[in-house]
């Protein structure tokens, strides 16, 4: 069991600089994220976009933010469970919150705080009916264990990077028996390296390159047995093979943040601003997350935010103590052990 | 019609046509047009060519400026795809686009 003050869920640019205003209040910090880095859909979208509205950068790439944001949290020594997303959040005795993650890891705390943005990263879907009867029989949307296409036919869909480098790489390591690749148009937007490789592959036979097709439809009596192909001149034909990838890349969903008994409006989480409490005492939601009157979905709107919650949850974890508000240029930023 | 104003019409998911009012002067684009209006379109990334959930199918022979690279690379790897496909976000509120008809995609992006 991971033990600390505020649990914070969703380790974009507000969780990061939470941890900050916590520690200027001594209290500590963990993070659950759904992606395998911290940042949020600022590195996993938009990395290399500038911001033009972050307060004394006239402009900063997003992803240099994240890593600035990390550095000035550094001191506060947060914790991070990265990679697993937050499934419930249990009350216990003693105004406990347990947070338990898709892989059973369990945070207590006496704050949470939901700094989960657009919500949870999952695969994006073609809208191919059957899919969901064949995910783990045949349909993967994330290629975990790459020995598991060992010897075996597999049909991979999509234009962009992941689609163009696992083609290759379950080629090149003579893993798949058999590799088509299925992509809308005639053309390939991935890294021009690696879209020369696929095209090599291709003219030496070991990719089945099949372009202006969408698969749109699957078939098969409890395991995938084949995919049907649909080319842009309407024909169709059915190609048998043991595994479909669709790899489009992620999008954000509100998951399970919708089950956690929090007043939900236009699919974020309805706050108190005078400390962005939600009505679950205790839990707090701060940033893109949130929505009350007169909301922006600015990150210098959460960063806000995310410091007046701390403020909230500082009294409310020790109500008998005082606090005032100190300014970092009298006292410095003094760090834990 | 007061200054400044054009009108964009928008087929929704059921059908229905909306004849909305738009802004040339305030940096606009459709997605933002749609989204003021309560249109369903999502508009998931803000404006940044990034998602597809403000895609709308051009059904007007209303002369557009070329695609970028980033809106066509988004559509790409979208789902309901066909020739007259565009984001909304990368369309500007211009008077050029007068009168324009778009057609809301499904959703599922």
């Amino acid at each position: 069991m991971i033990e600390t003050d505020i649990i914070i869920i969703g380790a974009g640019p507000v969780g990061i600089f939470t941890v900050f205003e916590a520690g200027l209040l001594k209290l500590k910090c963990h993070l659950i994220d759904s992606l395998p880095q911290a940042g949020g859909q600022l590195t996993e979208i938009y990395p290399k976009k500038p911001i033009y509205d972050i307060p004394g950068y006239p402009t900063v790439d997003a992803g240099e933010l994240v890593d600035k944001l990390m550095e000035q949290s550094a001191p506060f020594k947060p914790g991070f469970t990265l990679g697993e997303s937050a499934v419930t959040i249990d009350e216990v005795e003693d105004d406990m919150f347990i947070v338990t993650t898709n892989k059973g890891t369990k945070h207590k705390a006496p704050i949470v705080m939901i700094a989960g943005g657009l919500g949870v990263f999952e695969p994006r879907k073609p809208p191919v009916e059957n899919l969901e009867k064949f995910e783990d029989n045949g349909v993967e949307y994330i290629i975990k264990d790459p020995e598991m296409y060992q010897d075996k036919k597999v049909v991979v869909a999509g234009g962009g990077d992941s689609a163009l480098d696992w083609s290759i790489y379950l080629v090149e390591n003579n893993i798949a028996s058999e590799l088509s690749l299925v992509h809308r148009r005639s053309s390939f937007r991935g890294h021009l390296d690696s879209v020369q490789k696929v095209m090599d592959l291709a003219e030496a036979g070991k990719i089945n390159l099949i372009t202006e097709a969408e698969v749109v439809g699957l078939n098969g009596n409890g395991s995938l047995d084949a995919v049907q192909i649909k080319h842009k001149d309407g024909s169709s034909v059915e190609k048998s093979t043991d595994h479909f990838v669709p790899l489009f890349g992620l999008k954000p969903s509100l998951g399970p943040i919708g089950d956690w008994g929090l007043e939900i409006e236009k699919n974020a989480i309805k706050v108190n601003t005078r400390d962005y409490s939600t009505n679950r005492p205790g839990i707090y939601a701060i940033g893109d997350v949130n929505t009350y009157e007169g909301k922006l979905k600015l990150i210098l709107c959460g960063f806000h935010e995310g410091t007046i919650a701390v403020q909230s949850a500082f009294a409310r974890i020790y109500p008998d103590k005082k606090n005032v508000l100190k300014y970092t240029t009298v006292n410095g930023v003094n760090g834990f052990e | 019609m007061a200054d400044n104003m054009i009108t964009i019409h928008i087929i929704d998911r059921e059908g229905v046509t909306h004849d909305l009012e738009a802004p040339t002067d305030m940096n606009m684009n459709v997605m933002e047009v749609c989204r003021s209006y309560e249109l369903p379109v999502e508009g998931r990334c803000g404006g940044m060519a990034m998602c597809a959930t403000c895609q709308c199918y051009l059904e007007s022979d209303t002369e557009l400026p070329e695609q970028s690279d980033s809106e066509l690379d988004m559509l790409d790897e979208a789902f309901f795809v066909e020739d007259n496909s565009r984001l909304g976000c990368q369309i500007h509120i211009s008077d050029e686009i007068d009168g324009i008809v778009l057609k809301l995609a499904p959703e599922g992006n």
